[in-house]
């Protein structure tokens, strides 16, 4: 039995100088077959996981993870959560998630962080305002939060950003997401593993799947650096490394990977409470606990599996940034980043059975996965365990590419993809 | 960010030029007899191989012609440039 994490145990654990401190999950070798196993052990990966486990009562689970588990994109993400998506199908997947966010330190026993700070996403020029004012509509009639700003509410709400008219970009109004937020990546990934492990899902890292083994139409199971693991049904959840992984299998699938890249500035006393994100000039900021800003750029717009993102991206993002906030234009930009992101046509994530029974997909979020992740694990959990999707991820089904009935989010969500 | 030797205008930075996707993806010839599932096929799958990739690049920013890359995409190495309208390279 898990101890549980509490003020006592803190307590407890300082007297013997936190040295004793029970082992947050196992590192067991593979066994030779399981009921489901899940590749790739990132937020979305672990999730679902520890749903298949807690909702669904699969016995036998097992999560492969080719490095360590978090140590991907889920560590390396600007830590955005929010739900004010245009789209009927959308708005439905990412309020599920941030519905789940509100709880999930309390049911994962682990400080997740979450920080209902408020999003704002801002206009600058009429189209954006149409989107942005179209966008407040339609998500309150699918229940979300939103209201729409004008340049003064803005400048009330974010006191720093420069609201003056005769810049090259200048704040016409912009919309807020009041319960959207942020939370801790890195607590999500290990708080899912914890309450995983518990239930007895054995997490394997260092463990990189190389085949995977089908008869007829039927998987049989992965081949791996650790050996050849037997089982019906696997969840592929590989982020940048879908494609790579659905190759094995002799699928194709509707996915780019790109590097996203990200940077954090100098620590410095808390200077912005919120998130505001632009579209338009591709800008976007929070301040984290440690006093980072954590500033987002785009993507290149060439397919790489490099990590490495080009010069040019970043410095778009930081003009953007230093005109908006010129009060930013003597910080120090301590480190940077590029992580790989799959894109899909629409903008849209898959969760999805394939062609493959007993194969599925968890992929394509591209730009934006981390807000999903409790939402994603709990609905590809479903997925997998019932053989169908869920009513709230029929939408993001493979098929949709077939029937063209796609969920065209690219720009819509007037943010950032 | 790299550089990319275009083979009209001699060695410019990626900067100029516009990534164009999967080479070699051929238009349908008789788009009126294609399923559904060769649409989408045509329209929207993709190999996204991580390692050697033939593609189509632009050169947006300066003579505006198309022509192909082989582009080992773990690395980002530049392996081969070809005109449109050449076969890929088989090293």
């Amino acid at each position: 039995m898990r101890n549980k994490y509490s003020i006592f145990s803190l307590f407890k654990n300082a007297l013997t100088y936190h040295e004793n401190w029970q082992r947050a999950w196992k590192d067991p070798p593979p066994k030779k077959e399981y009921d489901a196993v899940i590749v790739g052990g990132g937020g979305h990966g672990l999730a679902t996981a520890y749903y298949l486990a807690k909702k669904h009562n699969v016995q036998k689970i097992a999560v492969v993870e080719k490095g360590w588990i978090g140590g991907g994109n889920t560590g390396r993400n600007t830590t955005i959560i929010r739900s004010n998506y245009l789209w009927d199908a959308s708005a439905g997947l990412y309020d599920h998630a941030l519905k789940i966010w509100e709880g999930l330190s309390q049911e994962l026993n682990y400080n997740v962080m979450f920080s209902q700070r408020g999003v704002m996403n801002l206009a600058h020029n009429l189209q954006d305002v149409r989107d942005l004012k179209r966008r407040t509509h339609a998500n309150r009639l699918n229940g979300i939060d939103a209201v729409y700003l004008n340049t003064e509410e803005v400048k009330k709400f974010c006191p720093i950003i420069n609201t003056s008219q005769d810049i090259r970009y200048p704040v016409l109004g912009g919309t807020l997401q009041r319960r959207a937020g942020t939370a801790r990546h890195d607590a999500v990934a290990w708080g899912y593993a914890r309450g995983a492990d518990e239930m007895g899902v054995d997490i394997i890292q260092n463990c990189e799947v190389k085949g995977i083994k089908r008869s007829g139409d039927t998987v049989e199971g992965i081949e791996t650096t650790k050996g050849f693991i037997k089982t019906k049904k696997i969840g592929v959840v590989a982020a940048g490394h879908s494609s790579v992984v659905a190759n094995m299998a002799g699928l194709k699938l509707p996915l780019e990977s790109k590097p996203l890249q990200a940077l954090v500035s100098e620590p410095v006393k808390p200077i912005i409470d919120t998130v505001v994100m632009s579209n338009a000039v591709h800008a976007y900021v929070s301040q984290s606990d440690k006093g980072e800003l954590v500033i987002g750029a785009g993507t290149d717009d060439y397919i790489s599996y490099s990590q490495k993102g080009s010069h040019q991206i970043v410095e778009g993002t930081l003009n953007a940034i230093l005109e908006l906030y010129p009060i930013f234009s003597r910080m120090r930009m301590l480190r940077q980043w590029g992580g790989i992101v799959d894109i899909c046509p629409d903008a849209s994530p898959i969760l999805s059975k394939t062609s493959i029974k007993g194969l599925y997909f968890n992929c394509g979020w591209g730009t934006g996965g981390f807000k999903a992740t409790p939402g994603s694990g709990d609905l590809f959990a479903h997925t997998i365990a019932n053989d169908e999707p869920h009513k709230l991820n029929a939408a993001f089904n493979l098929n949709r590419f077939v029937s063209g009935d796609l969920v065209d989010e690219h720009g819509a969500a007037a943010v950032a993809h | 960010m790299f550089l990319i030797n275009c083979p009209y205008c001699g060695e410019r930075d990626q900067q100029e030029f516009k990534a164009g996707g999967e080479a070699h993806i051929e238009r349908p010839k008789q788009p009126t007899e294609l399923s559904d599932d060769e649409w989408a096929e045509y329209l929207f799958m993709r190999k996204n191989i991580k390692g050697v990739q033939f593609e189509r690049w632009n050169h947006a920013h300066g003579c505006r012609k198309w022509f192909n890359m082989a582009r080992d995409t773990s690395n980002d190495e530049i392996k081969a440039i070809y005109k449109i309208g050449e076969k890929p390279p088989t090293q």
